[in-house]
């Protein structure tokens, strides 16, 4: 029995389930946990990776996504909410039933795909990066069905919980990647914060379908 | 060592923050001006100092001349900028504290498009790119209108979305090398993949090109993942459209070329042409037919990249060193009209106060040089000879024809319906009756006049040199 990799693999499986539960909950609250929940067993799935390959260095992104995208950020977007007063607000734009269907289309796919053309990759790879791959697709769905500021950012985040995996997962991959993704992420953050203060300073809403009103040429 | 390569990355990212801190748009202005006249000294260091393939930098024949391009741009942009922000800061546009960002983050953008351009690092490749379009979402937003926050908004999560994509695509690169370079650096250096590219894993490799084209593909402004491009031309500051258009367009363009090397040079994989030459061609056609229902005058010039680019994908994907030579040379005559045409744009929409092509008339009449630079501009852009775009969309046809005589019917089609809506265009801005209101253009035209005189002297004569140093930039490419 290889314990290394059950473990990794309940763990992307998990992850897996929570980008789902991204995809059906309503509520802005519910839908911070399960992506906080998701940092949390990224977190975990990473620090598996740093024991098993030996690669000390690794922790260091387990710690970031412990700290940032499982609390700092779940906790920042969640006072915002509030304060905004938007957390008992209900968003579907699709069925979630649809959305499920579609999710598992997505899976399967990304499943299909990857097997088939990592035919001579070491099996522990492949199999992670196909789960990878569908916590990425999922997170690209969940920004096509919502269409509230916050949610949105929640599936960027969850794509890129999809890509550190990914990266995790490939053996040996400098480090270099790893200090550059979380920096990216921080930058990204940094982005989305400055636009979310924006869009309420001049809406007072991070409903989307207020930008919407100015699409297009002007005339 | 080579003291250039770190030169045209670290001047720009250094004097950023340094940047940011001094009070006052004149002084920080000249020194933007200044920082971009220095890394461009760097950018042409790089010719005569000995090349350099190391583990994270590379000085080839292929980036040499886009470093030099860049640089070059970004230096004659911040000399139009300075002259154009001093206009918004007096019309109310910009506050100077936001002025001041604006600089850090142009030499911010323009530190990460070099770094892009210079890496041998696939993971630093991404890094540059991916920062330069952070940057310039926020430089989008800056006018901070409703419209100027949708379309920073629209570029983002367009963005995101090749950011993602890119960067799984840069995994599966690395691991297709593993196998053959083994684990750790070696497998994410550019030269060494190349290099080992016949032992590449080919399954890997095709499906890394899938994402990477997608990713890439979104930066470029491939239809249909355009939608962010005109948005952000139309609402952020024209020397921000003329930087968007000239170069981040070229530097995402280029970095996809380097992977088609890659698959190039490994025989059994699947080859990148067709799939270029079908979303190269389907931008083309697309954008040359949304030209003609703009309403912005910005609008209309950015639709105009969309379908230039999507013609340089097209000859890229169609190969061999003629396609791959006028492709090359396409990039450089587009930034350079492109900006051009921008700047223009520029001193029009400060002369009528106005982007609405409905309140741009007869600038004949009221601004005669500039109505000059601008038709002189579009004549270029649209093919027009003597100008170096002639040159290269001529080379294109008749390689094309000589090739796949049905296929170039399509291309051909596309740059005229384009080349119809321009002109059309064209002759409303510059013949109608005057519009009102009209004032003094106080911005710098110099810049405006050096691109075009240089696209013009391309059009006129290529120097060896040049053609000698395109040749083998086309051969790399396969």
């Amino acid at each position: 029995m290889n314990h290394g990799y059950d473990v990794s693999h309940l763990l992307a499986g998990l992850m897996v389930v929570a980008s789902f539960a991204l995809l059906y909950q309503d509520r802005i609250t519910a839908v911070l946990n399960t992506f906080a929940a998701q940092a949390v067993l990224l977190a975990l799935a990473v620090a598996w990776q740093a024991w098993t390959q030996d690669r000390p260095n690794l922790f260091i992104t387990a710690a970031l996504a412990l700290g940032l995208k499982g609390i700092i950020v779940p906790v920042a977007l969640r006072r915002m909410v509030f304060q905004l007063g938007i957390h008992r607000d209900v968003e579907q734009v699709v069925n979630a039933g649809v959305a499920l269907m579609i999710g598992l289309g997505l899976t399967t796919l990304s499943l299909l795909l990857v097997l088939k053309v990592t035919k001579a990759a070491p099996s522990f790879t492949r199999e992670g990066l196909a789960l990878a791959l569908a916590i990425i697709l999922l997170g690209f769905l969940m920004m096509i069905t919502r269409r509230n500021a916050v949610t949105q950012i929640v599936g960027f985040m969850s794509i890129e919980n999809g890509l550190i995996l990914a990266a995790t997962g490939a053996r040996g991959m400098p480090f270099v990647v790893e200090v550059s993704v979380a920096f990216s992420v921080l930058i990204a953050l940094f982005v989305f914060a400055v636009f979310v203060f924006r869009i309420r300073e001049r809406f007072d809403t991070v409903d989307l379908e207020a930008l919407d009103q100015v699409r297009g040429d002007r005339r | 060592m080579n003291p250039g390569v770190y030169a045209v990355v670290l001047i720009p990212l250094i004097s950023a923050p340094l940047l940011a801190l001094v009070p006052g748009y004149r002084v920080t202005a000249a020194g933007n001006v200044i920082v971009c006249f220095a890394t461009f000294l760097a950018g042409l260091s790089l010719l005569i100092l000995p090349r350099v393939v190391g583990d994270f930098v590379i000085v080839d024949d292929l980036n040499i001349f886009f470093i030099i391009l860049n640089t070059f741009v970004g230096f004659t942009t911040s000399t139009f900028s300075a002259s154009y922000i001093g206009h918004e800061i007096e019309t109310g546009k910009l506050t100077p504290l936001f002025v001041r960002f604006y600089h850090a983050m142009f030499q911010g953008m323009m530190g990460a498009m070099n770094l892009a351009l210079i890496a041998n690092n696939i993971g630093l490749l991404w890094v540059g790119l991916e920062l330069a379009t952070l940057i310039t979402v926020v430089m989008v937003g800056i006018y901070r209108t409703p419209s100027a926050l949708e379309a920073a908004w629209k570029y983002f999560i367009l963005g995101s979305v090749g950011i993602s994509l890119a960067f799984f695509g840069t995994i599966l690169i690395y691991l297709a090398g593993q196998g053959a370079l083994g684990e750790g650096l070696p497998a994410m250096t550019w030269s060494r993949l190349l290099a080992a590219a016949p032992q590449l894993d080919v399954a890997l490799l095709d499906l890394a090109f899938v994402f990477l084209l997608v990713g890439f593909g979104t930066k470029v402004g491939l239809a249909p993942l355009h939608a962010w491009l005109p948005d952000a031309h139309a609402e952020g500051p024209t020397p921000i459209s003329a930087v968007l258009s000239g170069l981040l367009l070229n530097v995402a363009l280029f970095a996809l070329l380097r992977y088609k090397m890659l698959l190039a040079a490994q025989p059994l994989a699947v080859k990148p042409g067709q799939i270029m030459i079908v979303m190269g061609l389907i931008s083309l056609i697309f954008a040359a037919f949304m030209l003609y229902q703009r309403r912005d005058i910005k609008r209309l010039f950015a639709y105009s990249s969309i379908e230039h680019m999507g013609l340089i994908t097209f000859a890229f994907g169609l190969g061999g060193p003629i396609a791959n030579f006028a492709g090359l040379l396409h990039m450089v005559m587009h930034s350079l009209t492109k900006s051009a045409i921008f700047f223009a744009v520029g001193h029009v929409a400060q002369a009528k106060g106005s982007q609405r092509l409905a309140d741009i008339r007869g600038l004949s009449v009221t601004h005669p040089s500039l109505a000059i630079a601008l038709g002189a501009g579009v004549i270029a852009i649209c093919g027009l000879p003597p100008f170096g775009v002639f040159t290269s969309e001529f080379l294109m046809l008749t390689t094309t024809f000589a090739r796949a005589p049905w296929l170039a019917v399509l291309p051909a089609f596309g740059l005229l319906v384009a080349f119809g809506a321009l002109i059309l265009r064209l002759q409303d801005i510059l013949f109608g009756a005057p519009s009102e209101p009209s004032h003094k253009v106080e911005a710098s035209s110099i810049p405006m006049v050096l691109h075009l005189a240089l696209v013009l002297l391309a059009g006129l004569y290529l120097p060896p040199l040049l053609v000698a140093w395109f040749q083998r930039a086309a051969e790399l490419l396969g």
